[in-house]
């Protein structure tokens, strides 16, 4: 079952550059959470902070309060790695790992983590494909065929499969369906809608259409602030910001 | 030879088109045809030396006809093992630290270090390693031949074993930690595997350019007539064989010289070769 987000007092730096300033935020459990605004105005940052990828790339910092269901994950001994396995992340482009097979893909979150009991992992692959929706299509090439050698839109349900593998409590998806063509993002947002009753899911997009389609709650966000939080029907018909108003409108961004 | 054009482009093109073409095709022909050379003529002077008492037998004493290189194939190959141990982990390891830990001044420091040991000739290096291991051993021994090409092979693997991580794309990195794993584990098992064919290709050059050195030996492996399978007794090596023999007064050991030199080859193309094949298969073969 997914668990609930409660962000508070976030703020995230590039360097000397502030790209998140103090947000307040809370997600709740098992549904789908759309961040929303233009480029640059920090979406991204903010999903990346919420399980500590952010602190990956050199001079990046957040500080704040993040609290995942009971996890603090910016406490004192708070272990990224250990966040980073319970908060499962799918990135904009599909990054399926180049040189392992389809089920190598799938377990490796697994067999990295030192996990071994052979029978439980084939059921664990067998059943992240399902719930990707992949399932029907690669179950004959599990072990021939390398995560690489599929389609686009194959190898970002493959990337949502291997990252629900070690069962994580949400999923954050960066854009997951930017770089894929129409029928590979509705397969993509079918699979969203069904994932919500297992997982709280938080999904960065910069197709509104995309967010009202999936979401029940949509943030907005613009030059590193959250302006409005609401149902996703608010913010799409009567926002009560004006900034808000001029974006899902499409007078700018 | 070169693409056809299509209609309506002009001349000049279409010539320029061509004259790449042909520079490109004659200059990779160019490249071949020494390397093809000299195996011919290794071919053509050695293969008649080439027989069993050649590759069972050791060296008769000068005067005597007859004898061969086994131990110095054998010795070859001891020396090209420590060599490997030694090179193998101490270059690649440096190469990951190079890669995914040392984005700063002092991995700058050891890059350039590294270039500069690249550079250094061979016989310094068995100099270096005479004095060091050699004297402090009070006498010639395989053990020193394969420290002295050990330290060869490290700058050459390390900065190739940097390239090649540093082209395993960021992405990939992020899929692994976005699912916890940690970086440790993901540079060995994730990064390092992507990069993989790279690293090997990078391996088997800094083997194969050391396997026929001769110069490094001369004052650590020294050579022996006689079988040695010791570490700390010298120990003779086909490199070193085939220079003795070369500037011997004596005829059959100047054929004796063109057979070593033609083993030598055969091996050190054989044993890439071989890599080649079992990393190919091994490739795909999931998690």
């Amino acid at each position: 079952m997914g668990v609930g987000i409660e962000v508070r007092g976030l703020n995230a730096w590039y360097g000397k550059n502030q790209a998140l300033q103090s947000i307040d935020m809370t997600v709740p459990a098992n549904h789908v959470t759309a961040v929303i605004g233009p480029s640059g105005c920090g979406k991204s940052t903010f999903v990346r902070c919420l399980n500590r990828m952010h602190e990956t790339i050199p001079e990046a910092r957040a500080d704040g309060s993040v609290k995942v269901g009971e996890m603090d994950v910016y406490g004192d001994g708070s272990d990224p790695v250990e966040v980073r396995r319970r908060i499962g992340m799918v990135f904009q482009k599909p990054n399926p790992f180049p040189t392992m097979s389809i089920y190598g893909n799938v377990a490796a979150g697994l067999k990295l983590n030192g996990f071994r009991n052979r029978k439980q992992m084939d059921e664990l692959v067998e059943r992240s494909l399902k719930l990707a929706a992949l399932w029907e299509e690669v179950k004959d090439n599990l072990h021939k065929k390398s995560g690489a050698s599929l389609s686009g839109g194959q190898q970002q349900r493959l990337c949502i499969a291997r990252a629900l593998a070690v069962e994580p409590e949400v999923l954050l998806m960066d854009e997951p369906a930017s770089a894929l063509d129409p029928i590979s993002t509705s397969k993509i947002e079918e699979l969203i809608f069904q994932l919500k009753q297992h997982y709280t899911v938080v999904i960065v997009t910069h197709n509104m259409q995309q967010a009202a389609r999936v979401a029940e709650l949509t943030g907005f966000f613009l030059m590193g602030s959250l302006i409005e939080y609401d149902k996703t029907e608010k913010i799409f018909t009567t926002p009560a910001d004006k900034r808000t108003e001029d974006y899902v409108t499409g007078r700018f961004g | 030879m070169s693409t056809p054009a299509p209609q309506g482009v002009s001349l000049g093109r279409r010539l320029s088109n061509g004259g790449a073409t042909v520079f490109a095709v004659g200059a990779a022909i160019l490249v071949l045809v020494p390397l093809l050379a000299i195996f011919a003529y290794l071919l053509i002077k050695g293969i008649g030396s080439v027989n069993v008492a050649f590759l069972t037998q050791t060296p008769k004493p000068p005067g005597e006809v007859g004898g061969g290189m086994a131990n110095a194939i054998v010795g070859t190959g001891l020396i090209l093992a420590v060599a490997s141990v030694i090179g193998l982990p101490l270059g690649i390891g440096s190469g990951i630290y190079l890669a995914e830990y040392a984005r700063n001044r002092f991995g700058d420091v050891i890059r350039f270090t590294a270039d500069v040991l690249n550079g250094v000739p061979s016989i310094v290096v068995g100099i270096a390693v005479y004095s060091l291991v050699v004297v402090r051993q009070k006498h010639f021994s395989a053990l020193s031949g394969g420290v002295a090409l050990g330290i060869m092979m490290i700058p050459t693997i390390a900065r190739a074993t940097e390239e090649m991580l540093l082209m395993v794309p960021n992405v990939v990195r992020e899929a692994a930690y976005g699912l916890g794993i940690p970086k440790w584990r993901t540079t060995l098992s994730i990064s390092l595997r992507t990069a993989s064919a790279g690293v090997i290709t990078g391996c088997m050059l800094a083997f194969a350019r050391v396997a026929g050195e001769t110069a490094p030996l001369l004052f650590t492996a020294f050579g022996n007539q006689f079988w040695n399978l010791k570490l700390n007794q010298p120990t003779a090596a086909l490199s070193l064989q085939v220079f003795t023999y070369a500037i011997s007064p004596y005829d059959d050991w100047h054929k004796q010289a063109w057979a070593g030199a033609l083993i030598l080859i055969v091996l050190i193309v054989g044993a890439v070769a071989a890599v080649r094949i079992a990393t190919s298969r091994g490739m795909l073969k999931g998690a």
